[in-house]
C-alpha cells in the first residue's frame, strides 16, 4: 500500500510542479493531465472508486480538452518575446506559497496524534450514491444541473464573437 | 507504513504541498491560462483532502464526504469553462493573455 501510494505521491507532485514551471503552454496541459490522472489513481487508492472515474471523466476528458483549446485559439504557446514566464512580483507570491505550506504542514504534523490509526474501509456502492443522489440530494444535485446550464450558456455568451467590434 | 502514525497524514501532506504548488502557479505566472490552472490544482488538492478525510475519518453518514467531493468536481467544471471562455473574450478584445499587461477593464 505504502510504496503505491508514495509512487502516486511522487507523479502527481511532480506534474503539479512541470504544471507550473515549464515555458511551453502546452507541456504545461500535458503536465495537468498527469496532475489529474494521479490524483484518480490516488482516489481509487483510497477506495473511492466513484469518485474517481468522475476525476478521470470530468478533469482528464473535459477540463484538459478545455485548457489546450483554450491554449491553442489564443496562441499562449508562444513564449513571450520581453523577459520570462513570470510576474515581476514572483519572489512574493513564492514567498506566500511556501508560507502557505509550511503553515498547513505544520498543523497536520502537529494534529497527527489526535488523528485516528485504521479505519474500516466504508462500504459505498454505486447503488447507493445513485439512491442518495435521487432522494436525500436531490435539491443540491438539481442546483449543480441548474448551475452547469448557466455556466454553459454563459460561457458560449462569453466567448461568442460580437458582430459589432469584428476587426 | 507510510513513515507517518497515520495513512492519512501523507495524503494531507501531499494535498497541502499540491495546494501551494497551485497557490504558487496563480500567483507568479503571467499568462491567464497558467493561473486558470493552478487555480484547477488547488480545487483538486481540496478534493483530495475530502477524500481523505471521508475514507479514514470515523463518519455516521458514509456518503457525505463522497458527495461533497463529487459536487466540489462539478462546481469546478463550471469554472473552468467559464474561466476560459473569460480568457478566450479578452484574448479577442485586447490581443493578449498576459495579466501583466491586463490593466483596463472597459475594452
Amino acid at each position: 500500500m505504502s510504496f503505491v501510494f508514495w509512487l502516486l505521491a511522487a507523479i502527481t507532485v511532480a506534474g503539479g510542479l512541470a504544471a507550473v514551471l515549464l515555458k511551453n503552454l502546452v507541456h504545461c496541459a500535458l503536465a495537468l493531465t498527469v496532475v489529474f490522472a494521479g490524483l484518480a489513481l490516488l482516489f481509487l487508492q483510497l477506495d473511492a472508486q466513484f469518485a474517481g472515474f468522475a476525476q478521470i471523466l470530468v478533469y482528464v476528458g473535459a477540463v484538459a480538452i478545455l485548457v489546450v483549446f483554450a491554449i491553442l485559439l489564443t496562441r499562449s504557446s508562444e513564449t513571450p518575446k520581453d523577459g520570462g514566464v513570470f510576474s515581476r512580483t514572483w519572489g512574493a507570491g513564492l514567498a506566500i506559497s511556501a508560507a502557505v505550506f509550511a503553515v498547513l504542514g505544520w498543523v497536520v504534523l502537529q494534529s497527527e496524534a489526535g488523528l485516528p490509526r485504521e479505519i474500516s474501509v466504508p462500504n459505498v456502492t454505486v447503488l447507493q450514491i445513485g439512491n442518495a443522489l435521487m432522494g436525500r440530494y436531490v435539491l443540491p444535485l438539481e442546483i449543480v444541473a441548474l448551475l452547469l446550464t448557466a455556466a454553459l450558456i454563459g460561457a458560449v455568451i462569453v466567448a461568442m464573437h460580437e458582430k459589432g467590434d469584428a476587426k | 507504513m507510510t513513515g507517518f502514525a497515520t495513512p492519512l497524514t501523507g495524503y494531507l501532506l501531499v494535498a497541502a504541498l499540491l495546494f501551494a504548488i497551485g497557490l504558487a502557479g496563480a500567483l507568479t505566472r503571467r499568462n491567464a491560462i497558467l493561473v486558470l490552472i493552478g487555480i484547477e490544482l488547488m480545487l483538486n488538492a481540496a478534493n483530495l483532502n475530502l477524500i481523505a478525510f471521508w475514507r479514514y475519518l470515523p463518519h455516521p453518514e458514509a456518503l457525505t464526504g463522497m458527495m461533497f467531493a463529487i459536487f466540489s468536481i462539478a462546481v469546478a467544471a463550471a469554472e473552468a469553462a467559464v474561466g476560459l471562455g473569460l480568457v478566450i473574450s479578452i484574448h479577442r478584445h485586447a490581443h493578449t493573455t498576459d495579466l501583466d499587461e491586463m490593466n483596463r477593464m472597459k475594452g
